[in-house]
């Protein structure tokens, strides 16, 4: 099966639950607009960070930094944009995100220092940095080190026709149909430019890597950089550039968190993991555009949803979940796999219970879903993942492995 | 065999690296770097801020050794933030409801907390040897879902009492605490620090001077040679990581037994994070781990005397981050340095006419 095919696979299932779930416990939060609209804000910073994850680890280098280098693009991002529009605020976030990039090829690539430990003094060093200069640079203008001044957002765009089409059908209340257009309403109305670049560059990161010259030479930097030393390929650059492009997303990530509308202007800890959640997106679309594209997705989802429908709707998840895994379990039956079939039925009976046995979820974990979510799906995806092969190891030139 | 140059050299190197750079930004903000560095020497002198430090390295260094023994087995135990407030949240519930004899019920408690610091680490470990998920992706996120976690617990509905504008655990009673030791003037240092320097010695014991510990490292160093000497390094994984656990349970008991005998929902945050720093300072090793923690103390109260002269006090977070990056950078550079000395010293002897000895690093 061709990738794109079960992506679109996966994608009609997934509504097909929401649906069934949303018609079954009477939720319509589930598939409405609102709903949809928050996810794909709340994914975008995660796609861009996911996106940046892609880059780094095609080329081999581990970068764990994306939080860090996030954060220095929401502080690129308020500071460019209050003096220059928007759009100079995307183009300050990739700056200050590539800078970050840089310092992380600096440290891995040149002195050859563990990937991870690198990564985390970024996140050390980008939160120092910012919290520096927005305490030299907004506490004039804000009165606040905190938070920056008030910042110009993007604009936002509709597809009119097709937007005042879907929103009839979401009226209609018509099962299946009504549920699918409630999705796609929502990210056809007031889109960013932002999003649209974003979700432009899923494909564009597709062809780069697997269908250049460049991108092949990159992906084999990650894969055997001897072999591809050996070949003419200086490692190198290549991995710097990969680090350089990776920085620039993960900022661009910092930016759509500062630039949407709906979203704060430079906030501390804005960030909140997003870069973390990201990477845990790429490992989930197992180092593939299409697959962290669908992380992104589900992450966006879980969050949009616990806060724009809040505990009632999570636990209608979980009732969406029983079904998915009941469908499994029919799946794996007729496969014969008898352990799998056995410990998905375990699980939708447990989640059931949970389901049944609770009104609602202690409010204090209903922010968390999107954790849990990313738990519970690196556990069950995590066996099938083919990482890039030489991916965190140290690699100088002719020195063998 | 490591020189005392190894060793020494890039710590002192990554700090003066940290100090150039800070100056730098010191200048541009337009303050004085001398009389910034003048101000945070001058706070060891003073009494107060001297106990403090003490104390809250007393804290790090639990942290760093936490991180220290997954370092030693290769795994990233990023979570000792989550394991450290998870058990500490448990542990001042428990301890509050208990009814003890004095030195007992601070071992029962002690107990908990290195237990329940573990469980928190527990699903890591199970993920990581069953399905291979990264441990860091997990943790991280289990660190983000203790929030949700500790505040269920702290909830009126829950465990927490209302005190004041802050709810927080109910209080633990007398005989569950840690008496400090008064110094006067100075203030109170904690008697969590003997605690602390047991551990430390404990742990040099477990590494260098028993089976356990030579299995650990040799399947840090080297999972496939471990494997063919009979360890089986998914079983090393799961103690390495349930033992990192536990220490860092105990990360917060300093302050809980010491100071608070209760948990708020403001009690700082962040120790765990400082462990990786102050594990990756000291190489994990226990006498280095307790220099990065002091370090890193002396860096965090030097924040406040720069405030009160007029400085911002992130420069000391950037001071931090920078040594980080610089110490690791810094112990390559030597390690190069010494291995092409190393090449010279034996193509030198080659030359002379003689095979060099086995000590000079000739072949065997």
């Amino acid at each position: 099966m061709p990738g794109w095919l079960r992506g679109v696979l996966w994608a009609v299932v997934a509504i097909s639950v929401l649906s069934t779930t949303s018609y079954l416990t009477g939720l319509d939060s589930l598939t409405s607009s609102n709903t949809s609209q928050t996810a794909l804000r709340l994914a975008l910073p995660i796609l861009f960070a996911a996106l940046g994850g892609l880059w780094a680890e095609r080329a081999g280098v581990i970068n764990i930094g994306l939080e860090g280098m996030m954060i220095l693009g929401t502080w690129g991002a308020a500071w460019g944009a209050y003096y220059g529009g928007v759009w100079a605020g995307l183009l300050a976030a990739i700056l200050f995100g590539a800078l970050g990039g840089l310092l992380h090829a600096v440290a891995t690539v040149t002195f050859g220092v563990n990937h991870i430990v690198s990564g985390v003094a970024i996140n050390l060093l980008g939160l120092g940095v910012t919290k520096y200069l927005a305490n030299i640079v907004f506490e004039p203008l804000s009165g606040n080190p905190r938070q920056s001044p008030p910042v110009p957002k993007f604009e936002t765009y509709s597809a009119t026709f097709l937007s005042d089409w879907l929103a009839e059908l979401e009226q209609a209340q018509r099962v299946g149909i009504s549920d699918a257009a409630g999705l796609l309403h929502g990210l056809v109305t007031q889109v960013s430019p932002l999003a649209m670049i974003a979700l432009l560059l899923v494909p564009l990161s597709y062809l780069v890597l697997w269908r250049t010259r460049f991108g092949l030479r990159l992906r084999s930097c990650g894969e055997n950089p001897v072999a591809a030393e050996s070949l003419g390929v200086n490692v190198y650059v290549h991995k710097y550039l990969a680090l350089l492009i990776s920085g620039g997303l993960a900022g661009m990530g910092g930016a759509s968190l500062v630039l949407l509308a709906g979203g704060a202007d430079y906030l501390e800890n804005q960030t909140n993991g997003r870069g973390y959640i990201g990477l845990a997106a790429m490992i989930f679309g197992n180092w593939r555009p299409g697959g962290l594209l669908g992380g992104a997705a589900l992450f966006g989802y879980s969050d949009g949803l616990q806060l724009s429908a809040g505990g009632e709707a999570v636990l209608a998840l979980c009732y969406g979940a029983v079904l998915l895994l009941a469908v499994i379990a029919v799946v794996q039956l007729v496969r014969r796999r008898w352990l799998a079939a056995a410990l998905s039925a375990v699980a939708a009976g447990v989640l059931y219970y949970v389901y049944w046995a609770n009104d609602e979820l202690p409010r204090e974990l209903i922010p968390y879903t999107p954790h849990f979510v990313t738990i519970i799906i690196l556990a069950v995806a995590a066996q099938k993942l083919r990482p890039p092969k030489a991916i965190g190891k140290r690699y100088r030139r002719g020195e063998d492995d | 065999m490591i020189s005392w140059r190894t060793a020494l050299l890039p710590p002192a190197l990554a700090i003066a690296f940290a100090m150039a750079l800070s100056s730098v930004a010191l200048l541009i903000s337009g303050a004085n770097p001398m009389e910034a560095f003048a101000a945070m020497g001058a706070q060891l002198f003073k009494g107060t801020t001297a106990v403090d430090t003490v104390n809250l390295a007393t804290v790090y260094y639990f942290a760093g050794l936490a991180v220290a023994i997954g370092f030693q087995m290769n795994l990233f135990n990023i979570g000792v933030e989550g394991q450290y407030r998870f058990a500490a949240v448990i542990a001042a519930i428990v301890g509050a409801a208990m009814e003890l004899p004095p030195v007992l019920h601070v071992l029962a408690i002690l107990a908990v907390a290195m237990l329940s610091g573990a469980a928190y680490a527990l699903l890591p470990a199970i993920l990581k040897v069953t399905r291979g998920v990264s441990e860091v992706i997990t943790t991280i996120m289990l660190n983000s879902i203790v929030f949700g976690i500790v505040a269920y617990l702290i909830s009126a509905d829950q465990f927490g009492v209302q005190r004041g504008n802050n709810i927080s655990t109910a209080q633990i009673p007398e005989t569950g605490w840690i008496p400090g030791i008064p110094l006067g003037e100075a203030g109170t240092m904690f008697g969590a620090v003997f605690l602390a320097i047991a551990m430390g010695v404990g742990y040099w014991f477990l590494l260098n001077r028993t089976r356990f510990g030579f299995e650990l490292q040799a399947s840090g160093e080297s999972p496939t040679a471990a494997t063919a000497g009979g360890v089986s390094a998914k079983r090393m994984t799961m103690i390495a990581m349930l033992l990192s656990g536990a220490v860092a349970g105990l990360i917060a008991m300093p302050e809980l037994l010491g100071r608070d005998h209760v948990y708020a929902m403001t009690a700082t945050q962040g120790y765990g994070f400082t462990g990786i720093a102050v594990a990756l300072l000291g190489r994990n090793h226990p006498a280095g781990v307790a220099f990065g923690a002091l370090l890193w103390a002396f860096l965090d109260k030097s924040a406040v005397s720069l405030e009160s002269i007029g400085i911002p006090r992130e420069i000391a977070t950037i001071i931090q981050g920078t040594i980080v990056l610089s110490v690791v950078v810094a112990y390559e550079i030597v390690k190069r340095a010494e291995l092409a000395a190393e090449q010279r010293r034996v193509g030198r002897q080659t030359r002379n006419g003689m095979p060099a000895s086995v000590s000079q690093g000739g072949a065997v």
